[in-house]
Parts: C-alpha cells; structure tokens; sequence
C-alpha cells in the first residue's frame, strides 16, 4: 500500500495576505483595527485642541459644586444648595420611579386590551383595534403634548373643589382630585410608626417597608421550598399534597399581620384652605408623563400579547382538551407558558424602549435624568461634554442592566430544548 | 331484494326549509358577534357606552367646528352666534390660516412649489422601487402623484420653465414605467442629489461634483479592477474620497464661473413642519437600511474585531435614548470635528437619526439571518459563491423578506422619532410650529385642533406604512400555505 504523498503547505508569499483566504481575514481585521483607531485618534485629538482653544479641561468636579436649582419632585431631601450629584441622582430616581410605574401600568392595560382584541364581541374587538392603531401610529410626542394640556387646560384648579355645590368633584370614591397642578391622591399613613434607618447622606428608609420586603421576599422565597417539596413528594409517591392554602398564607398573612401592628391605612386628601392636604400631591408633571407612557405603550404591548396568544396553534389547546383539561388548567398550563415565551423578549425591548422614551420627560417639564444632568446642570456649568458622556452611560448602564434581569427571567420560562 | 312494497315513496326533493330564525340574517350575525357569551355581551355593552361617551362630549365639538376666521376670539363669536351662548366648537380656522407653516416651516413662500415638486418627484423615485411587480398600481401612483403635484404647483404660482421640467419628468416616467420600468432606477438613484438641490437650492455644480466622485469612484473601480480586483474597491473609494476632498471645491467653483447654474439657496433654518420632517424621515429611511445591514453582517461575521466592533456600536446606540444623541449633534459634535468646522444642523440630525435606526435595524435583520435554515447556507457554500455572491444571491433576499415587518416598524418609529428634533432647536409640526402659532396674539391658547390636524397626517403616514408592508409580505410569499 503506496501513501498518498501529504499536501505540503506552499511557501509563506505576501500576496497570500490578500488572496489566501486563511489569511485575508486576518489582513482585513488589521486594516478595520489600524483604520477604527486612526478613526478615535483623530476624534480625541480634535476634542482635545477645541478644549483647549475654549479653556476647557475634562474632569468632574463640577459634580460637587452647589446646584443651585429647585427639583420639583424630590423622592429623597433635596434643596437648591446640595451639589449637582445629589441633583443628579435625584434626577435618575426620577426617571426610575415614572419607568417603573410607567411599565407595570403598560402591562396591565396592554394585556387587557391585547385579550380584548380577541374577544368574541366584534363590536369592542373592534374598539381596541382603534385604539391600537391610533396610539402606535401617532408620535409619543404627540400624546405627551395632548395630555399635558388637558391637564393644564381642562382641569380646575383647586378652589374649583370648594364650596357646597362645587364645579369639580373628587374622583374614585372622593379618593382622588384633578387639578390643573398637581393631582391628589390618597397617602399611606401608620398609627404605629416604627421610625426610619438613616442610610447617611439624608436618605432614610422607614422600618415599615424593610419589614414589608422582609415579609414579601421571605414569602416568596418560601413558597418555593413548598413548592419543590412537594415536587418531591409527587414524585416519590404519585400523590401531590395540597399547598395552595398554606402558599397563600405564607404569602399574605405576615403582610396582613404587618398592615395590622403598624395601623396602615389610606389617608384621603381633603381641601384645606386652598389646597389640598392629608393625601399625596403628586406634581402633574409625573401623571402626564406616566399617563403618556403608559397608553403609547400599551399599545404596542397589546399587539405583542395578541401576537403571542395567536402564535400558540389551535392544536395545542385541542390537545390538552383531549387529555381532560379543563379550560382554566389548559390556559395555565399549555397555553400560557408557551405564549410567554413569544411575549417575552419583544416585552423586554418595550419596557427598555419605555425608560429610554421616559427622556421625552421634558415635554411635560419633568425632572428626569436628562432634565437635571443634562439639562439645568449642562447650562449652568456649562460642562457639555462631562454631562453628555456621563448621562449616556448612565442610560446605557440602566438599559443593560434591564436587560440582563429580564433575560435571566426570559431563560427561565424557555423552552428547555436538548 | 325483493320486490319492495313501500305504502310512500317521494319522487322529488324537498325544497331546503329556511333556517331558524336564530341562525340566518341579522339575527345570526347580532347572535354570534356581539352576544355569544354574557363576558362579550358585557364588552358589548361596554364598547357601546364608550361610543356613546365620545359621541355625546365631542360630536358638537366638530359638529360647530368653524373654518373662516381670523383669529381665536373671532371663532369664539361666530359659534356663539351660530350655535348660542356655551356652545363648545373646533375652530379649525387655525389650519386654514397657518397651513403653510404646518407644512413648509418658515420656508420662502415663493418658492413652496420647489418643496412641493421635490415630494411629488419622490414617488417618482419610489415607484419602481416599491411598486416593481405590479404595473397597474405604478401606473395609479404616478398618474395620482403626477396631477396632484402639477394641479399644485400651478396653484403655487410656479415659474414656467420648472412647470414645463417637471411635466417632461412625470411624462417620462410614465413611458418609462409602461415600458421599462428598471429604468426609472436610474432616476431613483439620482433623485437625493435632485432633491437636495431643490429643497436648498444653491449652484447646481455642488450636487454634480457629489455625482463627479461617484463616476470617478466607479472608473476607478473598472480600470483597477482588470489589474487587481481586491485592491479595485479600496482604490476606489480612495479616489472618490480624494476627488471630494481635496478637488471637488475648486472644480465646482469654476464651473460656476464658467456656466452659472444656480437657484436660489434657502437656509436650513427655514426648513420646518412635514417639509422638514419628511426630509429627515426619508433620508434616515434611505441611509439607514444599507447601514443596518452592513451592521448585521458584521455582528455575524467570524470575524472577531469586526464582530464586537458591530456589537459595540449597536449596543450602545440601542442603550441610550435618541434625544441624548440628538443632543450630541447640537451640542458635541463640535468638539469632535477640527476646529472650525460647522456643518448644517439638518444634515446632523439626519446622520444621527440614520445612526440610531441602523442599529436598531441591524438586529431586525439579525433576526432575519438568523431565521433562516442553515441548509441555505450550506447550499451557497457548496455552489462556490463567494461571502459576497453567497448574500447577495442566495441569504439577503430571503432574510430580508423574512425581516419586512421588523424593518417597516421601525422606518414607522425613526419617522415618529423625527418629531424630536424640536429640542435641538428644529421647527418641526407638533410642537414648535404649534408653540410658533400659539405665540402669535390671534391663536393664544389654541391647543386641540393643531394636535388633531397635524396628528392625522402623521397617522396617515405612518398607517400607510404598515398597511404596504403588510402588501409586500403578501406580494413576497412564495411558500404555498
């Protein structure tokens, strides 16, 4: 048996950079990396010598001087002659708190109409199918602007709500007030107030809502250790124990025993004097910003729930009819699990296109990251690119973290392919 | 058998007896659609009481709705005179008066019929592209946009030299499009460079330099290309970029000097309303879809610089919020420049708003990609196409079939995210045209009505967008279902 004579590789030429595919790749990455940092080279040679021609230096110390600015809505102590940093992190706990409300309200209203547009009932399939169309289709922009004037235009300011035959009355049970500055909504008062811990720089948290997540986290967290063992059990035995009594009260009663030994209870706002008091005045700048972002997108997560509960085929819920499932079962254990995983990702993206669209906060002169950073700080200090560079990261460091939590949770509810 | 002996046997057929009255007419269709279980006749209902809300607060509003007055207060008097005392109405009047702000900004009012030429062109330039497989509807589209915009243009008092150009262009195209409709693609290609003379105006030679670099560029490519055709790309690209640079100035100018060519320049200042919207959508539209996909194939390349070069980018573009780099065009991108440099705003904005969309139009056709079964791949390889060939042949037209909805979403966003222009200072419809109207003493405190009108026209647009993707998925599907 003769042996086929090896190929022997032939002699390293320099053409072969450009015509040897094993290297042309190697050449091509060589020429993006030399032109990417020619490209970077020239951008930060050209910073460096207009801050110089304008006296400029980079660093951030502006961040320490005194603001100097009122924030209208302060979720932690805040005043005109705390540093920019605090203004600044006021200013992202802004943008957090209408992104989290913002999203959860958007869930709730798009799930209920994406349900909605499957209704049986033409006529309000139809309805919502309007107000899809009309709320995609229409620049957030817009919305913001419209709501923003109803609320300055239409509303009544607070002496409307005055007297024994008043113009406006309360709205939700005589629980909440419209005005035409701030809207009024019940506060969360405690007979038995267990005082604050002082987290240092004035941010205090009360005792209560640590026991609060103390309990609901601790619930949770036990709910899963039943759960598993009863996984177990099952498995061992064929026999499933009964857990949705004990679940339900590992997970409500310490909060009702909570709500209970601190007194919690709703304190309606009533007029006084000329304005309202007792409740929570929350600036409108937050409801119309909330408002907004909460419809538009809606909207669009009412189609990706549509989207998703469509995509599961027919026969999938036939089947679990034939193996005697009843239909609340077949939606909670076939249908729903599998529809979450269409709905999911495109949810992601809506929840991150809904903070980063939380930036339009200065339609509606809110004070949000870009309006505190990037807005009264920039024109005071007159730092442009430091405040730039430094809110960019912080949105891209919030979007990335966003992201990477809900694709932890997206890995879960996956389908677990071997 | 035998011999059968039944008492009755009926010859002819019943006539079919008429459903019951539940299941036929209006009857079935109520039964069925509106009332099939109490949990839709309850949504019913409610759907019902909804209509009914809107209809009660805002019929009388459009039903007094005045479209002749002056100002707000005039407004005021005529439906109180009209329709009593208390009674609520539109004024629609504002529209009326300050349409041509809505629409063309604070351009020169003399010259609205260039603006208007260059937007009827556009479906000139796009009815081939859009339109390539049916004749009949290319045929509609041209002959509509062709009236619309001459029966305009008269109306706005156009010179007759451009009457006499644009009826030989919308002629042409349309002997073009019954015949050969592939050449129309010739005045798609060269239609940014028209459209950009006409809405800024100036010497014609700044467009035909831009066109000189890319003759250049591509003679280049041809002559290298007999030698070398790896080096014919780099080469060209180097000449048309040396040709721009360094040369494109001075021939212009003498040619200038030798055949002045000019019309008159509007400044980007003057650009507002659709105008300025529907510039920077359409240019963000037409840069940005070749960016995305130069993107998307660079995140799935095998190669490892290019690949987490693409992932930074597009990662970075998709984690920050438009508005903070539109802010960096206005406020930044001095910084980065040499000193002295300062180019137009317009022209900023629409490089920004390209950059965004790219990159969220590179994981649309990521997706696409991706999507695709690996067989084709495969195929293209074992065919002997080259990377090239192999996405051009075989991977792009169905990936980006694939991606038609996830890309026509997002033209739908880029379109609605050019509303945010307003904050670097741009005067587009929503807000600063209507701040610009509300600021004049006759329109104080008129809000609902520029909402509504210049709301409808962004509905238009942006639904008619949706409804053609949905036509060209159609028009697209080759798999029999």
């Amino acid at each position: 048996m003769t042996e086929a004579p090896l190929p022997v590789d032939p002699p390293f030429r320099i053409s072969m950079l450009v015509y040897d595919r094993r290297y042309r790749s190697m050449t091509f990455q060589v020429i993006v990396f030399i032109l990417v940092m020619a490209l970077c080279w020239w951008l930060i040679s050209n910073t460096i010598q207009n801050l110089a021609a304008l006296g400029k230096d980079f660093n951030f110390g502006f961040l320490f001087q005194r603001a100097g600015y009122d924030i209208s809505q302060r979720p932690i102590p805040y005043t005109s002659d705390d540093t920019h940093l605090r203004a600044t992190f006021v200013g992202l706990l802004n943008t957090l708190i209408v992104s989290v409300l913002g999203c959860v309200a958007a869930t709730i209203l798009g799930v209920a109409i994406g349900v909605a547009r499957l209704s049986k009932s033409w006529l309000f399939a139809r309805l919502m199918t309007v107000y899809v169309e009309i709320f995609r289709n229409i620049p957030l922009l817009l919305w913001i602007l419209i709501i923003y004037a109803i609320f300055t235009e239409v509303m009544p300011p607070p002496s409307a709500y005055r007297g024994d035959d008043p113009a406006w009355s309360m709205i939700l049970f005589d629980n909440v007030a419209l005005t035409n500055r701030y809207t009024a909504i019940p506060s969360l008062g405690m007979t038995n107030d267990p005082g604050s811990l002082d987290l240092g720089a004035r941010i205090t948290v009360n005792w209560a809502t640590i026991a609060f997540l103390v309990a609901i986290i601790g619930g949770w967290f036990l709910r899963d250790m039943i759960l598993k063992r009863a996984q177990a059990i099952q498995d061992r035995t064929g026999h499933r124990p009964t857990t949705w009594w004990i679940n339900l009260s590992v997970m409500t009663v310490p909060s009702l025993l909570l709500i209970w030994y601190f007194g919690l209870h709703l304190m309606s706002p009533e007029l006084k004097g000329f304005n309202f008091g007792g409740g929570l005045n929350v600036h409108n700048s937050l409801v119309v910003l909330w408002l907004a972002l909460t419809l538009y997108t809606g909207a669009f997560i009412a189609e990706i729930v549509r989207g998703g509960i469509l995509a599961i085929s027919h026969g999938q819920s036939e089947a679990a009819f034939a193996l005697g499932l009843p239909p609340n079962r077949t939606m909670n254990l076939v249908i729903l699990p599998q529809a979450l995983r269409v709905i999911i990702p495109p949810l992601i993206s809506q929840y991150l296109n809904l903070m980063k669209n939380s930036s339009l906060a200065i339609a509606a002169s809110y004070m949000d990251l870009r309006a505190t950073l990037g807005g009264t700080t920039l024109n005071q200090t007159g730092r442009e690119l430091e405040s730039m560079v430094l809110m960019m990261l912080i949105y891209l460091a919030l979007s990335l973290v966003i992201s990477a939590g809900m694709n932890m949770f997206n890995r879960r509810v996956r389908l677990k392919e071997r | 058998m035998g011999k059968t002996s039944a008492a009755f046997v009926r010859e002819t057929m019943l006539p079919p007896e008429p459903p019951p009255m539940r299941e036929r007419g209006v009857v079935k269709w109520l039964h069925e659609n509106l009332f099939p279980t109490p949990v839709s006749t309850v949504l019913t209902v409610l759907g019902v009481l909804i209509i009914w809300f809107l209809v009660d607060h805002f019929y009388a509003w459009f039903a007094h709705s005045v479209w002749n007055a002056s100002s707000l207060p005039e407004c005021r008097e005529i439906i109180a005179a009209t329709w009593g005392e208390g009674a609520s109405g539109a004024c629609f009047a504002v529209i009326r008066e300050r349409w041509n702000q809505y629409v063309f900004g604070f351009y020169p009012p003399d010259l609205y019929w260039r603006a208007t030429m260059t937007f009827g062109m556009l479906f000139v330039a796009l009815a081939p592209i859009l339109f390539s497989e049916s004749r009949e509807i290319r045929r509609i589209v041209l002959v509509v946009a062709s009236v619309l915009t001459l029966l305009s243009m008269m109306e706005l008092n156009a010179p007759g030299v451009w009457m006499g150009f644009a009826v030989l262009v919308f002629l042409g195209a349309l002997t073009l499009a019954e015949r050969r409709a592939g050449w129309l693609l010739i005045f798609s290609a060269l239609y940014p460079l028209l459209g950009v003379w006409l809405l800024w105006g100036g010497s014609v030679w700044g467009p035909a330099m831009v066109l000189a670099g890319f003759g250049l560029g591509w003679l280049a490519f041809v002559l290298v290309g007999r030698i070398s055709p790896v080096l014919a790309a780099a080469v060209a690209i180097l000449a048309a970029l040396l040709f721009w640079t360094l040369l494109a100035r001075e021939v212009a100018q003498f040619a200038g000097w030798l055949l002045p060519l000019s019309i008159r320049a509007v400044a980007s200042d003057q650009f507002g309303g659709f105008l300025l919207s529907i510039t920077i959508g359409v240019a963000g539209i037409a840069l940005s879809l070749p960016l995305g996909i130069v993107l998307a194939l660079a995140r799935r390349s095998d190669m490892f610089l290019v690949t987490s070069l693409a992932v930074i980018f597009i990662e970075f573009i998709r984690g920050v919020p438009l508005i903070t780099l539109l802010f960096v065009a206005s406020l930044l991108l001095n910084y980065f420049l040499p000193p002295g440099t300062n180019f137009d705003i317009i022209l900023r904005v629409i490089i920004m708003v390209t950059l965004f969309a790219a990159a969220y139009m590179a994981e649309v056709i990521r997706g696409g990609l991706a999507a695709l079964p690996r067989g084709q791949y495969e195929a293209a390889d074992s065919l002997g196409l080259d990377y090239w060939k192999a996405q051009r042949l075989i991977i792009l037209p169905q990936a980006l079939k694939i991606s038609i909805p996830g890309i026509v979403s997002t033209f739908i966003g880029m379109f609605k995210d050019t509303t945010l222009v307003t904050f670097v200072g741009l005067y587009e419809p929503l807000k600063s045209i209507s701040d610009a109207v509300r600021n004049n003493i006759a329109w104080k405190g008129i809000y609902w009505e520029p909402f509504i009108f210049s709301g409808a026209i962004f509905f238009i647009i942006c639904f008619s967008m949706s409804r053609y993707s949905m036509y060209l998925e159609r028009r697209l599907q080759r798999d029999h279902r």
